[in-house]
C-alpha cells in the first residue's frame, strides 16, 4: 500500500514549526497582504495618500510634542526629521502587533470553517507593513533632502535593525494572537502597552535624554530603546549606538521570535475549539 | 473488502469536547485567580465526545453520503479529516490531495471585488495563484458574474454571491473532496448546478464526502451511505439503506426490534426521571400483522403498552402522526375522545387506537407517543418512536388514485356528471 498523504492523530506537547508546509502555503501569505493592503484605504477619498500622510502627521505631533513643548533633545537635528526616522522603525513594530494581535478572532470563520497553516494569519500584517515601510522609506529620503541633511556610512545597519524589529514584533503577534483566541482581554491590553511604549522608547526624543548611570541601563533593557537609537545612528550619525545593548535586543527578537512561533503552533490546534 | 486502493482510512476517532469551559474563564483575570485559589486542583469540566470510536474506510472513487441527525457528528467528522480541528483519540490517513468546503464563500470579503476575491478564496482553498489563473475564466464562466467581477462582492446578489463562490471552489481539484451541506443554500436552479458538478467530480474517479439533509440528492449522488448517531457510526453500506435507516432511526428506538414492534424499556425519560410509562409500541395493519408499513385508505391499528398510570389522575395518551419534515399531521388524544374503559385500572395495560382509513398519501411519516396528567404536562413522552410507511393503494379500484406528492391527504368523495341545462334549473 502507498504512504498516506497525511496522517491525523492527536499531538500533545510542543509542536514542530512545519516549515515546509508554510512554504507551500506562501501564495496564501501574498494573498492575506494583498487583502489587507487592498482593504486599507478602499473607500477613502485620499486612497493611497494616507500611506504618505499618516507617518507625516504623526511625525509632526511627536516632533511638535517632545522637540518644541517638552524641549527634549534630539541630537541637533530638525525635531520633525528626526520623529520621522523613529517613527519609520517604530511603526513596523506597531502597526504590526496592533494588527496581528486580533487577526484571529477577526477571522473566526476562516479558523473554524478551513485549514491552512495558522500562522500565516499574523504573518500577514507584517508582510503588508513592508509596503508602508518602503514608502515610509522614500518619504524619509525627500525629507532628507529637503532639510539638506546627508545621509551616513552607517546606513549599513538599517537593513539589520529593521529586519531586528519584524522579528521582535512578529513574536509578540504570535503570541498575542494566540492568547487572544483564549482570552479577548488581549485586544485591550496591545493598546495601552503600544501607547505606553511610545512613550518610554526614543521615537519622538533621542536616548541620551535618559541621561547616564542606573536609569539609563532600565531604559535600554526595553529592547525597542537600543534598536531605535541605532537605527537614528546609521541614518544621520547621531548618539552613539550602543553595541552591547543592541546585540541584547537581537536576540531578544530572535528569542522571541522562535519562542513566540512555538507557542502559537502548539496552541493552533485547539483554536478552531475554542474560537 | 475492496481491490480499490484507500483514499481515507479512519481509525477507532473520537473528539471530546469540554462544555462550559469557553464561557467559565474567558477573562484572564478570572483564569489567573481560580488558579491562585486552587493551584492544585484540576480544571473540572462536563465533557461531551462529539465523536466516539468511529472508524471507517474509503477507496478512490468512492462517493460517500454522510447522513444523521442534528448533532449526530457529521460535521465535527467533516472538521477532523479537513485537519480544521484535532481528534481526542485516533488516526485518520489521508491518501491524496484533500480539499474541503464546509461553508461556501468562507474567506470572501465584501470590500473586495469578485476578481480580488476569486484569488484570495482560491488562495484559502489550498491552490496556489497559477492553478488560480489557469482556472480563472472556467470559474468566472461558470458562476456567471463576468459583468460584475469588478464591482465589490458586498454589492452582489445573494445568488451571485453563492454562484461565484461555489465556483471557486469547485475547481479547487482534490484528490480527495469534502463537502458539507452547501446545497442549503442557493435557488433550485444552482442547486442543480452544483449536484451537476459534484457528478462530474465524482465521475473523474475522485473521492467525495458528502454530507446533506437532502436524501434524494444523497442518493443521486453518492454510491455509499454511513449513517451516524450520537457520535457513532450505526450504518456503512448501500447508500439507498442508509438513507432508510436515517428515515427510520427514531432516536430512541429499541434498536433491531422487528419493523413495527419497538420496545423503549431501556431509556431515560426527562420528563419524569427514573419512571416510564410507555414500554412498547406496535403498528397493525389491516390483516393485524404487525409492520411499519401502511396503505393509504386502509384501516390501521396503534397498540402501546403503559404502565404505572394507576395513580395518575386525568392521565392522557397521544398519537401524533408528523411528516418527514416534522410538520404534525394529526393527533389523536384520549383527552379529545376517551376510551371506553378508563385509563389506569391495571398497572400494565395496552392501548389501541383504530384509524379506520390511513388518510395519508404515499410517503415516509413519523409517529410520537406523549403520555400526559390533565392541568400538569407531560409525563413521558417519545419523538419520532414509530416510522410509518404509506404505501400506494388502488383507492379508487380505477388503477390511478393519488400518489406521492398528489396534495397531503387521500379524502374519499364523488364525482358526478349532468347536462349543465339541469344543473342550472337544479340550482334556481
Amino acid at each position: 500500500m502507498s504512504k498516506p498523504l497525511h496522517t491525523i492523530r492527536p499531538t500533545s506537547g510542543l509542536a514542530s514549526l512545519n516549515l515546509g508546509e508554510l512554504w507551500q502555503y506562501r501564495d496564501l501569505l501574498y494573498a492575506f497582504a494583498v487583502r489587507d493592503v487592498r482593504l486599507r484605504y478602499r473607500q477613502t477619498a485620499l486612497g493611497a495618500i494616507w500611506v504618505v500622510l499618516q507617518p507625516l502627521l504623526a511625525a509632526a505631533i511627536f516632533g511638535f510634542v517632545f522637540g518644541r513643548v517638552a524641549k527634549l533633545p534630539t541630537d541637533g537635528i530638525p525635531p520633525f526629521l528626526f520623529a520621522f526616522a523613529g517613527m519609520v522603525c517604530w511603526t513596523v513594530f506597531s502597526s504590526t502587533i496592533t494588527k496581528a494581535s486580533t487577526v484571529l478572532i477577526q477571522n473566526t470563520n476562516l479558523v473554524s470553517k478551513v485549514y491552512f497553516p495558522r500562522l500565516l494569519m499574523p504573518m500577514a500584517p507584517g508582510a503588508s507593513t513592508l509596503l508602508d515601510l518602503a514608502v515610509s522609506l522614500v518619504v524619509l529620503a525627500v525629507l532628507m533632502v529637503i532639510y539638506g541633511v546627508p545621509p551616513t556610512l552607517n546606513l549599513w545597519l538599517a537593513p539589520i535593525l529593521l529586519l531586528i524589529v519584524l522579528m521582535l514584533g512578529l513574536g509578540v503577534s504570535f503570541i498575542a494572537s494566540s492568547l487572544a483566541v483564549r482570552y479577548r482581554d488581549v485586544q485591550y491590553v496591545i493598546p495601552v502597552v503600544v501607547n505606553l511604549l511610545v512613550y518610554i522608547s526614543p521615537v519622538g526624543y533621542s536616548a541620551s535624554a535618559v541621561g547616564e548611570g542606573q536609569g539609563r541601563f532600565l531604559y535600554f533593557l526595553n529592547p525597542l530603546a537600543p534598536i531605535l537609537d541605532a537605527f537614528r545612528w546609521s541614518i544621520f550619525g547621531v548618539g552613539r549606538p550602543e553595541w552591547g545593548f543592541l546585540a541584547y535586543a537581537a536576540g531578544v527578537a530572535v528569542v522571541v521570535f522562535l519562542v513566540g512561533a512555538v507557542i502559537f503552533r502548539s496552541q493552533e490546534r485547539s483554536f478552531a475549539d475554542v474560537i | 473488502m475492496s481491490s480499490k486502493p484507500l483514499a481515507i482510512s479512519v481509525r477507532d476517532v473520537s473528539k471530546r469536547y469540554r462544555l462550559g469551559q469557553a464561557a467559565k474563564e474567558t477573562l484572564m483575570g478570572e483564569a489567573i485567580m481560580s488558579r491562585l485559589k486552587n493551584p492544585f486542583r484540576k480544571a473540572s469540566f462536563k465533557e461531551f465526545d462529539a465523536l466516539n470510536g468511529v472508524s471507517f474506510d474509503v477507496y478512490k472513487g468512492d462517493v460517500v453520503g454522510v447522513i444523521g441527525r442534528n448533532g449526530a457528528g457529521k460535521s465535527t467528522l467533516l472538521k477532523v479529516l479537513s485537519r480544521i480541528t484535532e481528534p481526542t483519540t485516533g488516526e485518520i490517513q489521508l491518501y491524496g490531495r484533500t480539499g474541503a468546503l464546509l461553508e461556501v464563500g468562507t474567506g470572501f470579503h465584501p470590500e473586495l471585488t469578485g476578481r480580488e476575491n476569486i484569488f484570495l478564496n482560491g488562495a484559502i482553498l489550498g491552490m496556489n495563484r497559477a492553478e488560480i489563473r489557469s482556472q480563472f475564466d472556467a470559474i468566472v464562466d461558470f458562476a456567471e458574474v463576468e459583468k460584475f467581477l469588478d464591482t465589490p462582492v458586498k454589492r452582489y446578489s445573494s445568488g451571485m454571491y453563492v454562484r461565484l463562490a461555489f465556483a471557486v471552489a469547485s475547481f479547487l481539484n482534490p484528490e480527495i473532496l469534502i463537502v458539507d451541506e452547501v446545497l442549503a443554500v442557493g435557488d433550485a436552479e444552482f442547486q442543480k448546478k452544483c449536484l451537476g458538478k459534484m457528478h462530474d467530480v465524482a465521475g473523474q474517479g475522485r473521492t467525495v464526502l458528502f454530507v446533506s439533509h437532502n436524501m434524494a440528492a444523497v442518493q443521486g449522488l453518492c454510491n455509499r451511505g454511513i449513517v451516524m448517531q450520537k457520535g457513532q457510526l450505526v450504518f456503512d453500506g448501500d447508500v439507498d439503506k442508509a438513507v432508510s435507516i436515517y428515515r427510520n432511526a427514531a432516536p430512541t428506538a429499541g434498536g433491531g426490534d422487528v419493523p413495527g414492534d419497538y420496545r423503549f424499556e431501556n431509556r431515560e425519560n426527562s420528563y419524569s426521571p427514573g419512571k416510564l410509562f410507555i414500554r412498547r409500541v406496535r403498528t397493525l395493519d389491516a390483516r393485524g400483522e404487525i409492520t411499519d408499513a401502511a396503505s393509504m385508505g386502509e384501516p390501521m391499528r396503534v397498540l402501546i403498552d403503559v404502565e404505572g398510570l394507576t395513580d395518575v389522575r386525568g392521565a392522557q395518551v397521544a398519537v401524533i402522526v408528523k411528516n418527514d419534515l416534522g410538520q404534525w399531521l394529526a393527533n389523536f388524544n384520549t383527552g379529545m375522545k376517551p376510551p371506553a374503559q378508563p385509563l389506569g385500572k391495571d398497572g400494565a395495560e395496552t392501548l389501541e387506537l383504530l384509524i379506520p382509513t390511513v388518510p395519508f398519501v404515499t410517503g415516509n411519516y413519523f409517529i410520537d407517543i406523549s403520555v400526559a396528567q390533565k392541568g400538569v404536562g407531560r409525563l413521558d413522552a417519545i419523538e419520532s418512536a414509530v416510522p410509518l410507511h404509506v404505501t400506494d393503494n388502488d383507492v379508487y379500484g380505477t388503477g390511478y388514485g393519488p400518489r406521492q406528492g398528489d396534495g397531503v391527504v387521500y379524502l374519499d368523495a364523488e364525482w358526478s356528471v349532468r347536462p349543465t341545462a339541469d344543473s342550472v334549473a337544479g340550482t334556481a
